[in-house]
């Protein structure tokens, strides 16, 4: 099957949905792969590039789309765009099905194969076909790298001869992939990093990059929703997260916000109070601009200065990194043809059984296919919170169990104590103590040094030769015999023994 | 002739030696000097006995010692490292064969006199001594037979195995009845000798259905057995110095046999009952969807691979035995440790057939053992791993275990080499492990399979490197 490539004509955007690399990858599946002329020239990828790759440049847009049978894309199609679908042709792009309702029907009523790449299930198998985490990881990046653009100092606190440099102090609000994708670049421009999160695992992920995670004081709310995403917080909490903000304007240099919540419009987190509270050349970077922002002064696709404060509310953040962000979506792009195609053939077969193939076709042959079923995409955290229950049934007579050995083990002790004579409970008591020092014993030898264990313990067990030394002088010839041969039996496991556990030992070297 | 206080003085510091014996082998510092321990312990304990206990027969106790001993010492000069599992085996067979021995003259011996309890008492010592000696030696045959090869190692699992062994267990228990009623009236022998057959069988049904995967589980429950007819022969002769040993050797396998069957997730008595893998019946039609594409890979390949990492790690399995490769391995480690490269070991608890048998031929190749790590301390860092390569190994690296609940071997932990960048597994086909269980980490996308002998292929990298 024919795979297009066309220009994205969306305003200002620069990415391209597929890289010579990534397309050279695409004709192994089987592909063949046609490339409008400068499609990923704005993503410093030349058509000479991906002539190399083995792609086919196409001069006219029309041509392209008319020629194609899988078109892949950044943007959603335009409406001038979705005309040229038809039901022979699968269109695979960021889609957003929620926010474009108008286009989904127009595109059902073509009959063609629509997959939305934002409607990856995000389950473990689907990480990589994962676009949003990538263009997040991106963002989060670039977030950093714009703020040092309007920050007028170092990130890197310097101690020079003209004098001290103090760091400069970043604080990042939501630690999702964004979030921590601006806390790694920020921790290594130098910046002292703090971070906030509803979300208290994620206390962990933010520690390991070496920020401080800064905690509620009254906090046992837990807000984690579904599918990894933060859902809305109670009012009290609000209240206490708005008072540790307020405190950290006054101190942080700069404020990074990257919280979303799926369906809802942006919270509001810095108010015009907080910033005027920040000091003068401070940077907020509003990562959550195009859903109403966090920040009360953003303004969409604008640097505004407000109360000395530079306010970023880029949409666009991804595209500004075009040449990395069209190769990380290429590359999940190409990861889900990878899916569709599992005999590597050059066709692709729209298996709607597939969890993840199910989740991202939203509309194909007349159907609209969104929201895919969600008990299909809840299966997976249902199995894992099924998984432990029958564990924790079996883990309830396990506890009687070791009491009911206890009791009989105990019972049998007394009965014996009341026939054994003296003497033997004396032996009695040896072996226990005995079986007790090599529990402990035993328990600290390294597991390496198991096999040389087994070996020494056997050569040790055949101290089992006092037995026979015992009755060797006996005055019967018969016994006199057995205990020759038992001794011989046991002096060849007491010297073979030793010996090759010396000899294993003296193998074991730094 | 010395004293019996100096006898018992003797005993007590052998016992001391003997602790600290297993005590040093907590480290592989100190493991050479618990050996050393371990041999003045039995020295102390054989001149003491020999020289406070024996009377007469010298000749013959000399001569015996000397045979043995030399046999011994030949045995472990010529014994390959890939065989310890056979040896291991064998001389638990000794130990067992010894302790039926010690019990049957003992019985015979007309100077042991005993009466009312203490006589009841003695025979169920003596009886129980023999008893465990006789299941130990057959059970150790067995084992060296399928470990060595000479049978084969699928379980054998005859139908009612289950109620043949409680039959055998009630047959026990009933004579062990009928011995000591008869010798009271000073009889006996006769049910001592039918019991001593009934747990030789035993000994051999229980190993004979236990499958090739369980071996090291086997081996040191073999282990803790020698111990226990050590101990219940202590009893017997009324000697600290048995019990104590028998009961240290006893514990010690006892817990190597629990740390092996918590490496399977598998619980002991079924081990013990035996026929792993028959249970799995049901899902296999299940493991034959999972089948996908493998993608083979060629020796040079291999090569350039490893050299294009910078974090190696190398999962031996059983094969790396079979196929005498531990040095070839030591030789491409040092190749590529020389260009900065890491690499690491790791050593899943049950590979190979006796616990640490892989550190061991390891260690025969000079590996550093401080590069080779057990599977807790490194599961965790595959995900920074670039290329992990597999050697031999099946089950212990099927991520089933993790994801197929109705697997056989679920919960099983494994090394998760697939979360690593690229997996290389080398093999001589594409036949399952022990447990027959399909291993679905062949038909991930980040595996590459290299067939051959492991040997021959690992000399082509070894030169390609």
């Amino acid at each position: 099957m024919k795979i297009g490539v066309p220009r994205e004509i969306h305003a200002g955007e620069r990415r391209a949905a597929t890289t010579p690399e990534v397309a050279s990858q695409l004709i192994k599946l089987g592909f063949s792969v046609a490339v409008e002329k400068d499609a990923g020239i704005l993503a410093s990828y030349s058509n000479e590039a991906y002539k190399a790759a083995g792609c086919e440049i196409v001069t006219s847009a029309a041509e392209l789309w008319a020629r194609s049978d899988i078109v892949l894309k950044v943007r959603a199609p335009s409406a001038e765009e979705a005309l040229l679908l038809d039901k022979n042709k699968t269109s695979i792009s960021f889609f957003w099905p929620a926010q474009n309702p108008e286009l989904l029907k127009q595109l059902t009523a073509s009959g063609a194969t629509v997959m939305a790449m934002d409607s990856v299930p995000r389950i473990s198998r689907a990480q990589k076909m994962d676009a949003l985490s990538s263009m997040a990881n991106i963002g989060g990046y670039r977030a950093v790298v714009e703020a040092a653009q309007h920050f007028g100092r170092f990130f890197t606190g310097q101690i020079t001869a003209a004098g001290k440099v103090p760091p400069a102090k970043v604080l990042v609000i939501g630690a999702g992939v964004a979030g921590l994708a601006a806390i790694g670049a920020a921790k290594s421009m130098g910046a002292i990093v703090r971070s906030f999160d509803t979300r208290p695992e994620v206390k962990e992920q933010v520690e390991s990059m070496d920020a401080e995670f800064l905690m509620l004081e009254f906090s046992d709310e837990d807000g984690s929703g579904e599918g990894g995403y933060a859902k809305t917080m109670s009012a009290e909490f609000i209240a206490a997260e708005m008072a540790l903000f307020a405190e950290q304007a006054k101190d942080v240099d700069i404020i990074i916000t990257t919280a979303l919540i799926p369906g809802k419009p942006a919270p509001r987190l810095i108010t015009a109070e907080m910033v005027a509270s920040m000091k003068d050349g401070s940077v907020v970077v509003d990562l959550a601009a195009e859903q109403g922002g966090n920040c009360e002064l953003t303004e969409k696709d604008q640097v505004v200065v407000r109360h000395g404060v530079s306010i970023i509310g880029y949409t666009d953040l991804p595209s500004r990194l075009a040449a990395q962000a069209s190769q990380l979506y290429g590359t999940n792009l190409r990861h889900l043809l990878t899916e569709l195609c599992p005999e590597k053939n050059g066709t692709i077969n729209v298996n709607m059984e597939d969890e993840v193939i199910r989740g991202v076709t939203v509309c194909t042959g007349g159907v609209k296919t969104w929201p895919p079923p969600a008990a299909k995409l809840s299966a997976a955290p249902t199995k894992a919170a099924a998984a432990p229950v029958p564990v924790k049934v079996e883990k309830k007579p396990s506890l009687f169990g070791p009491i009911a050995a206890a009791v009989i083990g105990g019972l049998a002790l007394l009965g014996l104590g009341a026939v054994a004579p003296e003497s033997f409970m004396a032996h009695f008591t040896v072996f226990v103590l005995a079986c007790f020092i090599g529990y402990m014993v035993i328990w600290n030898v390294s597991p390496a040094l198991h096999t040389p264990l087994m070996s020494v313990t056997n050569a040790i067990s055949s101290i089992i030769i006092i037995g026979a030394l015992l009755q060797i002088s006996s005055t019967d010839e018969i016994i006199k015999w057995i205990a020759a041969f038992t001794i011989l039996l046991t002096s060849i496991n007491i010297a073979g023994g030793f010996a090759v556990t010396r000899r294993m030992l003296e193998m074991f070297r730094r | 002739m010395i004293s019996a206080g100096i006898v018992t003085v003797s005993y007590i510091a052998a016992t001391v030696l003997f602790i600290l014996a297993l005590g040093g082998l907590s480290n592989q510092e100190t493991a050479r000097r618990g050996n050393w321990y371990g041999i003045a312990g039995m020295t102390i304990a054989l001149l003491a006995t020999v020289f406070g206990v024996v009377t007469q027969h010298y000749e013959l106790l000399l001569g015996a010692l000397l045979i043995g001993g030399s046999i011994g010492i030949v045995l472990a000069r010529r014994v390959q490292m890939t065989q310890m599992p056979e040896l291991v085996a064998s001389l638990h067979s000794l130990v067992g064969l010894a302790a039926v021995a010690v019990g049957f003259a003992n019985f015979m011996d007309p100077s042991v006199h005993h009466t009312g309890i203490e006589l009841t008492i003695h025979d169920i010592e003596t009886y129980l001594g023999i008893l465990i000696g006789a299941v130990t030696f057959s059970g150790s045959v067995i084992a060296f037979g399928k470990l060595s090869g000479r049978i084969g190692g699928k379980p054998l699992t005859l139908p009612g195995r289950h109620l043949f062994n409680l039959g055998l267990l009630l047959a026990a228990i009933w004579f062990g009845r009928e011995f000591v009623i008869q010798s009271a009236a000073d009889g006996g022998l006769e049910p001592l000798i039918i019991m001593t057959i009934i747990a030789l069988v035993f000994g051999i049904h229980m190993v004979m259905a236990i499958g090739g995967a369980d071996m090291p589980v086997v081996v040191s429950m073999l282990n803790s057995y020698s111990g226990w007819a050590a101990a219940a022969t202590g009893f017997m002769l009324e000697n600290d110095l048995l019990i104590v040993t028998g009961a240290l050797v006893g514990s010690s396998g006892a817990i190597l046999s629990y740390i092996m069957c918590r490496a399977m997730n598998r619980k002991f008595l079924a081990v013990i009952a035996g026929g792993f893998g028959t249970a799995g019946g049901t899902t296999v039609s299940s493991d034959a969807e999972q089948q996908g594409e493998i993608v083979p890979i060629e020796a040079h390949e291999t090569a350039a691979l490893l050299l294009a990492a910078k974090e190696v790690m190398i999962i031996p399995g059983y094969g790396m035995a079979v196929a005498q490769a531990q040095h070839t391995v030591f030789e491409i480690t040092k190749a590529l440790r020389a260009k900065r490269i890491n690499v690491r070991f790791g050593i899943h608890p049950v590979a190979g057939r006796m616990p640490g048998h892989m550190n061991v031929l390891l260690a025969e190749a000079k590996v550093p053992y401080d590069i080779v790590f057990e599977m807790d301390e490194i599961n965790d860092d595959f995900p920074d791993i670039d290329v992990s390569v597999v050697i031999g190994a099946n089950d212990i690296v099927n991520p089933s275990a993790l994801e197929e609940p109705n697997s056989p071997i679920a919960g099983m932990p494994v090394l998760e080499c697939w979360k690593g960048e690229t997996t290389i597994v080398l093999k001589r086909s594409m036949a399952t492990g022990y447990a027959g269980v399909q291993n679905p980490l062949f038909y991930k996308e980040n595996t590459r399979m290299l067939f051959g002998d492991a040997k021959d292929t690992l000399d082509v990298v070894l030169k390609a490197l």
